[in-house]
């Protein structure tokens, strides 16, 4: 479904799921402003693509990038909340530092954004769709990883707050959760674990970022209309089991 | 319809290397006759499936297929019969050689107190609502499991949270749910995805047997203030069948408007 007209930006742009929705974004004739913590962007061969420096922890940077073209001028219709970081402590052992880490790039970054694209479809009095990248840890546990799952699970609950909230002003929000997917994130997990998820996940392999792409362009676009609030489970089939 | 730029180009997906989506695709839709069966028929033909549409509707369903032109056909199903699903299977193998999908959307409604349900009532949902599913994925599996196909379940909100006067409804609909899960887990090794649709209040004859205070009463509880329009819950249905959706398996997608939050 074509997104030509749209504004999409993409946070966690650099990354495994974030790459690959800003390509899918730009497939569907979006203008995209990929964002991420790096100070430097690829050269995107598509004058429609570009790239923004972004802390997503920063109530600042956020207003910055929203300030600068092309937001300033055309709005957001499209906010991909996909900045995330891993954290592996368990509980008992997990320090302070880490764990503050970890909320404010997965939890309060997807509040700032969507606080920014709140304002911006206000100002421009239109919709808009926000999509978060949620996890399978944000509904099933595994042991460790207690700020992830923290995180995770919140930020299932703040897109259906965000959705019953902000209906009527046009902002839908949807959760898309992943499972194992092949991401440099992913890769950074030990064997064994990776190994231990793919063993009960019933298509019995990882999924490709552009697999968990194809659920956010379908939840981001014109399609998904009647869509809001919805958590939409990428994992083959783990989540089942 | 079908805009000029051709079959399968009506939502602009002209040229986009990743959208294979369901171009070529052999899709069975139950129900298929009127209302979100009928609108999820239409789409997969604009989006250059083949789709046998199957009913009990002989009618309608067979005026929708002509309608729709080539890439449709209907078919008489009374999803409750076994023997009719064998014989829809032998068809679409005789005539088309693969299935690559099959959509359970067939599904009969009752509004009434518990003690207001008869036998008969209770028979009926379940042989529709659940039976018809299950008979379905067990008689498309094996042609499904060549293609590596996939099944689309639609389930209903009134399987999510409780909607007055359904206690029969809702539980042939939270079957659907159950078998959706425990299929996609059996059938995956064979690479046969099994996903299921949880509309809320769509604009169809199913939504109009509730009295039209009733529905407005639902309606003011919907964030988005409205019913779903039968097409946007065809357009889940369509990205679920899709190549895109690969990774997807025993996942639910629901479309509500926010109902269910």
């Amino acid at each position: 479904m074509s997104l030509v007209g749209k504004t999409a930006v993409v946070t966690g742009g650099l990354g495994g799921i974030g790459a690959a929705c800003v390509e899918g974004l730009a497939e569907h004739g979006a203008t995209v402003v990929a964002c991420d913590v790096h100070t430097d962007g690829p050269a995107y061969p598509d004058r429609t693509v570009t790239y923004a420096q972004l802390d997503v922890r920063d109530p600042g940077a956020w207003q910055r990038v929203f300030a600068e073209e092309p937001i300033a001028s055309s709005g957001v219709d499209i906010l991909v909340n996909a900045a995330g970081i891993g954290g592996a402590g368990a509980l008992h052992e997990v320090t302070l530092e880490e764990w503050n880490d970890v909320i404010a790039v997965n939890e309060t970054g997807v509040m700032l954004g969507t606080q920014r694209v709140l304002e911006s479809a206000a100002r421009h009095g239109r919709g808009a769709s926000i999509v978060n990248i949620s996890s399978i840890w944000g509904t099933t546990a595994t042991a460790g990883f207690a700020a992830y799952h923290a995180s995770k699970g919140s930020v299932a609950l703040i897109t259906r707050n965000t959705a019953v909230t902000y209906a009527q002003a046009g902002v839908r929000a949807n959760a898309v959760h992943p499972g194992l997917i092949d991401t440099p994130m992913s890769r950074g997990n030990s064997e064994e674990f990776n190994e231990a998820i793919i063993a009960r996940t019933p298509l019995a392999r990882r999924g490709t970022p552009a697999e968990v792409a194809a659920c956010v362009l379908f939840l981001a676009g014109d399609g998904a209309s009647f869509v809001t609030g919805a958590s939409l489970y990428v994992d083959g089939g783990f989540s089942a089991l | 319809m079908p805009t000029g730029r051709g079959v399968g180009n009506a939502d602009g997906l002209a040229g986009l290397p990743s959208m294979g989506g369901v171009t070529g695709k052999v899709a069975i839709v139950t129900g298929a006759a009127r209302g979100q069966g009928a609108a999820t028929a239409r789409l997969l033909v604009e989006r250059a499936a083949m789709v046998v549409l199957a009913d009990v509707l002989d009618a309608d369903g067979a005026e929708l297929a002509r309608t729709l032109g080539g890439h449709a056909q209907y078919r008489h199903l009374d999803v409750a019969d076994a023997g009719d699903w064998a014989a829809l299977i032998d068809h679409v193998a005789q005539c088309h050689g693969r299935l690559d999908a099959l959509v359970n959307n067939a599904g009969i409604f009752r509004r009434a107190p518990l003690g207001e349900h008869g036998e008969d009532d209770f028979d009926a949902l379940y042989r529709t609502n659940q039976l018809g599913p299950l008979l379905g994925m067990r008689a498309a599996f094996a042609m499904l499991a060549e293609s590596r196909g996939a099944i689309v379940n639609i389930a209903s909100t009134a399987a999510v949270r409780s909607v007055a006067q359904t206690v029969p409804y809702a539980a042939t609909k939270w079957a659907v749910r159950g078998m959706t899960r425990a299929a996609a887990a059996e059938f995956a090794a064979a690479g046969v995805r099994v996903n299921c649709v949880i509309p809320g209040l769509i604009d169809t004859a199913m939504a109009h047997l509730n009295p039209s205070d009733v529905l407005d009463g639902y309606v003011e509880g919907i964030p988005l203030r409205r019913m779903g329009e039968p097409r946007e819950v065809a357009y889940a249905s369509a990205f679920l069948i899709s190549d895109e959706a690969a990774y997807l398996t025993g996942a639910e997608l629901t479309v509500d408007g926010g109902d269910t939050l």
